[in-house]
């Protein structure tokens, strides 16, 4: 199982990457970065600061506040904002909550992962955006396997996987009608290796969770959860303080912690090169059943 | 480090979900939780044994009716490349998925399995492969546990094969003919033992040794323009740069150049890769370039050397492949997207339909369906400027976008 070549990055992910950008950019009119603050959009972000430079990013960040974020990650996207003079849209799932239009799921597994897709569809029609580029990449998930570089979503934001547009080549199709919306994918050939890779070819800064860092935790259904406000736990689950990191960066109650005293990026690597089990193993959103992310995608999921 | 591309395609229950399985197992790219789910899907199903092939059949439907209707595309490494499979449905009803997966492949994987031999599809996936003009060709004859690895069997697959090759109309690529059984991985990573009268290489030791022009040296220059960048901030106020991608050969600082339509010459001034000053681009590089001079140049130019310059096409001759429902219409107004750039074009004419199956001609048939292949000739409303694909492939693949519904209808290759 191990196996501790540390290999490069492989050039030609970046140079297919910025000419997805540069393609976004000319094909439509009001394109945006879903932005998470995971280390998936901070490389997006990075991409496109190459990809138009001299010039500046043409296009603005949102971001879809859970209102469960790691506070360490809204810390960190404020910072990146700051620093590489951005514009910052953000769009609350509270807000959803407080008009009605999504409820709070109730009981120990409690997660507004769900509710973030109407907040993201009600963004993407109040601020008119046609297409909105995202981080995922086809290694994660076998419904994300099969996901194209620009995926087309109809006007309630749905994912057809039957009605694809076949890509030839490089060639891509951003033509669509008025309402729907594409979902732009330029990572989707990069796995969780080779973005990490980039990111220490890159020297690029990532929110400090990614990082062994101790931390208050409880153990259910042999994860290790985040203990946090708005996470219900029952009384036999007692915090306890762990040396951790997260190996994916969702909300603090969809997201597992692994046990690691990983505090360098080299060691982050080496850590991810004999890893036994996926990256998407942490996220429990996935976890509800074998067609989660297929289903979320249906709806209109990132 | 190089990325190799291989498209798969094979037929129903021909066993090529298992040997991408197998493939990823046996290099170690399956994590242990996910190995996991596959045993407990396997047990749902009733089966006795883990079935490697629920890894890759990503949608409900896939899973439900044991087939691949959709492309997928999965990725492992081995210590010297990265390997990216698009696999394919093997279906008729999905040859345009087929097409699709194989357009960015340099290797064409086909199965087929030793106890049915070449079937129908089989010559659908071989016309496929020539039609891409894929470089390089893998037939895995696949189950011999299942033909007690015959020999005799296993050559005279191969003959079947060679006399498909023979009765081509295109330049067969290099083709590799291995024995395999993906369920017990004979010959899929290590060598078979069981096959002791095969001395070649196992799959995956043959995959390693391909080697690929990724440099593309032997094409002539091409460039196309995707966005001008004009910071017009102080420090770049004067800043003129051409974002956009080497299609194929290459640029040098101070080549000269030719940008198409304008037909204005300069020379390259700088070759920008964010904040590094390169002095040459090859095919696939994502660059800026500037020039010493200001010509007429903006988004869907193209720029190449002025001794080899493609030509500006308004009548095009063109094998196509139709991907839509809706049949083709002769005389309506489609959209050609050759690279990036988009013209209107409407087809003149249909000049004849392909049997793929038989590599035929059907001389009667005059529509093209979905699924199907055939030459039409178009004329542009302004010229493109496309190589032969046989000549540049990079430069010689248009698709063609209905304008009422958005969709990709066909795929087509300049003659």
């Amino acid at each position: 199982m191990t196996n501790k070549i540390q290999w490069e990055f492989p050039q030609a992910l970046e140079d297919e990457a910025i000419y997805i950008l540069r393609e976004t950019a000319a094909q439509f009119e009001r394109p945006a970065i879903l932005f998470s603050g995971g280390k998936d959009s901070i490389t997006i972000v990075r991409l496109a600061q190459k990809a138009f430079y001299p010039g500046k990013v043409p296009f603005p960040l949102l971001h879809i506040d859970t209102g469960h974020n790691f506070p360490e990650t809204i810390q960190f996207r404020d910072w990146l904002v700051e620093s590489l003079g951005l514009d910052l849209i953000v769009r609350n799932v509270q807000d959803s909550i407080d008009q009605g239009k999504v409820q709070e799921e109730t009981g120990k597994y409690a997660s507004r992962n769900a509710l973030q897709t109407v907040t993201l569809l009600d963004a993407i029609e109040e601020l008119k955006f046609d297409a909105c580029i995202g981080g995922a990449r086809r290694d994660e998930e076998k419904a994300r396997a099969k996901e194209r570089i620009f995926s087309v979503r109809d006007e309630f934001g749905q994912w057809n996987a039957k009605m694809q547009r076949p890509e030839l080549f490089d060639m891509l199709n951003g033509k669509i009608h008025l309402g729907e919306n594409v979902r732009v994918f330029p990572i989707s050939n990069w796995t969780e290796l080779d973005v990490w890779n980039y990111i220490r070819r890159e020297n690029l800064q990532i929110p400090s969770i990614y990082f062994s860092h101790e931390r208050e935790i409880i153990e259910r259904d042999g994860m290790y959860w985040p203990y946090s406000p708005f996470l219900n736990t029952t009384e036999e689950e007692t915090p306890f303080r762990q040396k951790v990191r997260f190996r994916t960066v969702g909300d603090m109650t969809c997201t597992a912690a692994v046990i690691s005293e990983a505090d360098k990026l080299e060691d982050i690597i080496s850590e991810i090169l004999e890893a036994k089990i996926s990256e998407r193993g942490a996220r429990i959103d996935d976890k509800r059943s074998e067609a989660a992310m297929e289903k979320r995608k249906q709806a209109g999921y990132f | 480090m190089e990325v190799l591309r291989i498209t798969t395609s094979g037929s129903v229950d021909d066993g090529k979900s298992t040997l991408i399985g197998r493939l990823l197992y046996d290099t170690h790219s399956i994590p242990q939780d996910k190995m996991e789910a596959l045993h407990a899907a396997s047990k749902r199903k009733g089966l006795d044994f883990t079935d490697l092939s629920l890894l890759t059949d990503g949608l409900v439907a896939e899973r439900e009716q044991g087939i691949t209707i959709d492309v997928a595309h999965i990725y492992f490494s081995t210590p010297s490349r990265k390997y990216i499979i698009a696999d394919t449905p093997g279906h008729i009803e999905y040859t345009r998925n087929m097409v699709t997966g194989a357009s960015n492949a340099q290797v064409s994987l086909i199965l087929i399995d030793a106890r049915k031999g070449i079937v129908e599809q089989t010559y659908r996936h071989f016309f496929i492969a020539g039609l891409l003009r894929i470089p390089y060709l893998v037939v895995c004859v696949n189950k011999m546990d299942l033909v007690e690895y015959s020999e005799a069997r296993f050559n005279q697959i191969v003959e079947d094969f060679q006399q498909m090759i023979a009765s081509a109309t295109f330049k067969a690529p290099s083709i590799k003919f291995i024995p395999i059984s993906s369920l017990y991985g004979e010959n899929v990573a290590a060598r078979s033992e069981k096959i002791s009268w095969y001395s070649g290489d196992s799959l995956l030791e043959y995959l390693e040794q391909i080697t690929f022009d990724h440099a593309d040296s032997s094409h002539p220059g091409r460039f196309k323009v995707q966005s001008v960048i004009r910071p017009k901030t102080e420090a770049y106020h004067d800043f003129r740069g051409f974002a956009g991608k080497v299609v194929s050969g290459h640029f040098n600082v101070g080549d000269e150049i030719i940008s198409l339509p304008s037909q204005q010459k300069s020379k390259i001034k700088t070759i920008e890769q964010f904040e590094t000053q390169l002095t040459t681009a090859e095919a696939r590089q994502s660059v800026v370039i500037t020039f010493e001079d200001e010509i007429d140049t903006s988004r869907g130019s193209m720029l190449s050397k002025p001794e080899n310059a493609p030509s500006l096409l308004k009548e095009i001759s063109a094998q196509v492949c139709w991907m839509d429902q809706q049949k083709l219409v002769p005389g309506k107004a489609y959209l050609l997207q050759h690279g990036i750039n988009r013209v209107k074009a409407k087809v003149q004419q249909i000049e004849h339909v392909i049997d793929v199956t038989s590599n035929k001609i059907l001389e009667d048939k005059k529509e093209l369906g979905l699924n199907d292949i055939g030459k039409i000739t178009l004329k542009t409303a302004h010229p493109i400027f496309a190589d032969s694909y046989d000549v540049n492939p990079a430069n010689g693949a248009f698709i063609l976008i209905d304008e009422f519904s958005n969709s990709t209808v066909a795929v087509g290759f300049v003659a």
